[in-house]
């Protein structure tokens, strides 16, 4: 929102005394809520918000500008490090644009490969995501249900890639080990263990009574506001956009497969949490048809050089992110060396309608509508 | 040594050693239920999470509230640049003091009682109701704003949850006719059905009233789901947030002193204190094992109830501040005043 000047100051400063005294509260750098160093300068009247002014940059780590000063290949375990939670996706969009701007050929075996782990690593997210949601509504349990069946999808991608949370597994042209047949067999054998666990959750946590009378009609996101603001994944469809990357500028695969697109249209914070349960149960529908389809075959293309060289060129390549609409922009000029990477990443675009959307709210419901919009700091700084 | 035993025995040294045998057995009770509730708790938690809980102190973790006790009397006690010094530190005291003193009123056994006042009940109010100043003088002493939403949060909790506790209250003591609860006890006497909570002849909402109690007595207790004073997520630690060391673990220990006081209170008022519950079964044993059995009976239905408490805080999500004050004003007075209405009316009738 747009404000005038006259506007803007009368926000910006707080009453002293008198009956329409406020105070700052300052929440973080150090607050247990913001699950990680983001700061919001909480003008507040009582325990209702006037406004709130989220500040960034406490881990600005020049991502965009490391970007320009190393080579392609090298730039690679960087993009896994912006969304720690979904960094299969992130590395897809970098590895993506290369690849386009390349023309490399993918072969087959590795685009299913890539499909898996990105799907499985989604799972992950939104389990991670859920359980630091419930937890800061103050149920303690769920995210250590939801911790143990993440320990399982680590597992498998450890054992084909060897980390565990920054995966760094995509190459240009393809993955860097192939999967063998105990990661197959073990995510056949995830797939009805997940979906079991998921009609656990529905009863232990999703219809739980407190839960939705905390959560329902709660933190309302408007469609307008989801277009002004540029918000993205399930943020977006919680607000009744059906708009899914995967589906809107098909990358990858993707339209092998028969899968939907979770859209709610409550517009409010439990909208956005069934999204993601049932973009967790789509993912799992996903990962079933590659594993039963995945064929025999190179699983890296030949011929990619040690040292790539794009041709020159403004290129672009999105995913779809655990947490939305992940886009990297390549501008090159024809060297080793990119010359300007732009990052569009999905927190920072859902951040920015934290201000206008909790003026007024409560201070505990501004802060259950944070998790609702399931930000990774990291990735709203870079 | 057995002539100074003879001298202590009888009056007016009787009354003093008595006094100080029970003040000596208070405490420890006090402490070592804070202490070893902290460890039950871990445990439960442990295992509704599918996790073993503290393991590395001890057999099972069974030493790790002492460790954590030597640990938090290792740290200094720090008092944050313009607190309030006295207040800030005279509140643990004041908590600690209430808390322990509400014990003093409270009937364990037959033959295990502190003092026998007539207004036991009143008492054990009163003493209650100092908890919640303790809290928030602690919290506004601390000059922190999160300590001070908290202590406005306390305060507006506390008051509309104890209206309808205490209309409770005088249901239950219009049903027993005293307010002294070692003869409340008493008058639960006999077979199971004799206790409160299944006099549905005076009181056909009686279960009605033992619910409304006990979600009082976890609102004024301060525990999940209602933990609006400290809920971490939000304000840090709350009405705790600059608190350090000891003067932190005196809080964490009334806490759980609070929560027994609650509980027994609960026994004692619906659950027949005491009493077994099965008839004359225990007039045919010798009077100091039936006075054991009680003991027993008593601290069963106590721990049970605790482990309730302990049970719904890893279970359920915390509430919102305006939806748990909607609960008492709108829910649970009405509730509690229609039964008082039916008790009364019902006592009127029959007698």
């Amino acid at each position: 929102m747009l404000l005038t000047k006259e506007q803007a100051l009368a926000r910006s400063t707080h009453s002293v005394g008198g009956p329409n005294e406020t105070f700052v509260l300052n929440l973080g750098p150090q607050h247990p809520a913001t699950h990680g160093v983001l700061r919001v300068k909480l003008t507040m009247d009582g325990e209702f918000i006037q406004r709130a002014e989220p500040v960034c940059g406490y881990i600005h780590r020049m991502h965009e500008k490391m970007g320009e000063n190393r080579n392609y290949s090298q730039f690679l375990p960087n993009t896994s490090r912006l969304d720690y939670l979904s960094a299969m996706q992130y590395t897809h969009a970098w590895v993506g644009v290369v690849e386009k701007a390349c023309k490399i050929e993918v072969p087959e075996r590795a685009e299913y490969i890539r499909v898996i782990t990105s799907e499985l690593n989604r799972i992950a997210s939104h389990l991670v995501g859920w359980g630091a949601w419930v937890m800061d509504l103050g149920g303690f349990t769920p995210i250590l249900y939801a911790f143990d069946d993440r320990e399982k999808i680590l597992d498998l991608l450890e054992g084909i890639c060897g980390a565990r949370l920054t995966f760094c597994y995509y190459r240009f042209g393809g993955v860097v080990n192939d999967v063998d047949a105990a990661f197959v067999q073990g995510t056949k054998d995830f797939v009805p263990y997940m979906r079991e666990r998921m009609k656990m959750y529905k009863k232990l946590v999703t219809e739980n009574i407190i839960l939705r009378k905390r959560i329902e009609g709660m933190g309302m996101i408007s469609q307008d506001m989801c277009r002004r603001y540029g918000a993205c994944g399930p943020v977006l469809r919680g607000s009744g956009i059906q708009h899914d990357v995967r589906r809107a500028e098909p990358y990858s695969i993707y339209h092998r497969f028969d899968y939907e697109i979770p859209v709610y249209h409550e517009c409010d914070s439990m909208a956005r949490y069934l999204v993601r349960m049932d973009e967790i149960e789509q993912s799992l529908r996903i990962i079933e048809q590659a594993v039963a389809a995945i064929p025999e075959g190179p699983f890296v293309a030949p011929k990619v050089p040690k040292i790539v060289k794009v041709p020159a060129g403004d290129y672009t390549f999105a995913t779809e992110a655990a947490r939305g609409r992940f886009m990297v922009r390549l501008v090159s000029d024809g060297s080793d060396t990119p010359y300007r990477v732009k990052l569009r990443t999905p927190c920072l675009a859902n951040l920015s309608l934290f201000e206008e959307a909790c003026a007024g709210m409560l201070l505990p419901d501004a802060l259950a509508f944070m998790g609702s919009l399931d930000l990774v700091i990291p990735d709203i700084d870079r | 040594m057995s002539a100074i035993l003879e001298i202590l025995g009888q009056e007016p040294y009787w009354s003093f050693t008595r006094a100080a045998l029970f003040l000596v057995g208070i405490a420890s009770f006090v402490g070592a239920n804070a202490a070893y509730l902290v460890w039950c708790e871990r445990k439960i938690a442990a295992y509704v999470q599918r996790r073993p809980g503290p393991m590395e102190v001890g057999p099972q973790g069974l030493l790790q509230p002492i460790a954590d006790a030597f640990k938090l009397f290792a740290k200094q006690v720090l008092v944050p640049p313009g607190a309030d010094a006295i207040l800030f530190r005279l509140a643990p005291v004041l908590i600690m003091t209430a808390a322990m003193l509400s014990f003093v009123a409270i009937p364990y056994g037959s033959a295990l009682s502190p003092t026998n006042i007539d207004l036991g009940l009143l008492a054990v109010f009163a003493f209650a109701s100092i908890n919640v100043m303790a809290l928030m003088l602690g919290a506004w002493a601390s000059r922190n704003k999160f300590a001070i939403i908290s202590a406005a949060r306390v305060v507006s909790q506390n008051i509309a949850y104890e209206i309808p506790m205490l209309l409770t209250i005088v249901t239950i003591v219009l049903m027993s006719g005293t307010m002294n609860l070692g003869e409340i006890v008493v008058r639960q006497g006999g077979w199971f059905w004799h206790w409160n909570i299944f006099q549905w002849q005076h009181n056909p909402l009686v279960v009605l009233s033992f619910l409304t109690f006990f979600i009082c007595m976890l609102a004024e207790t301060n525990r999940a789901p209602f933990d609006m004073a400290e809920s971490e997520s939000e304000l840090v630690a709350g009405a705790f947030t600059e608190y350090a060391g000891m003067s932190f673990g005196v809080f964490f220990m009334a806490e759980y002193a609070n929560i027994v006081i609650g509980c027994s209170l609960a026994t004692v008022l619906f659950l027949g204190g005491w009493n077994l519950g099965l008839g004359s079964f225990l007039a045919s044993v010798p009077a100091w094992a039936a006075a054991l059995i009680g003991l027993v009976a008593f601290f069963a239905k106590l721990y049970a109830l605790i482990f309730t408490v302990i049970w719904i805080r890893w279970t359920f999500p915390r509430t919102q501040f305006y939806g748990l004050l909607n609960l008492s004003w709108k829910i649970l007075i009405p509730v509690s005043l229609v039964t008082l209405w039916v008790t009364s009316f019902l006592l009127k009738v029959i007698n």
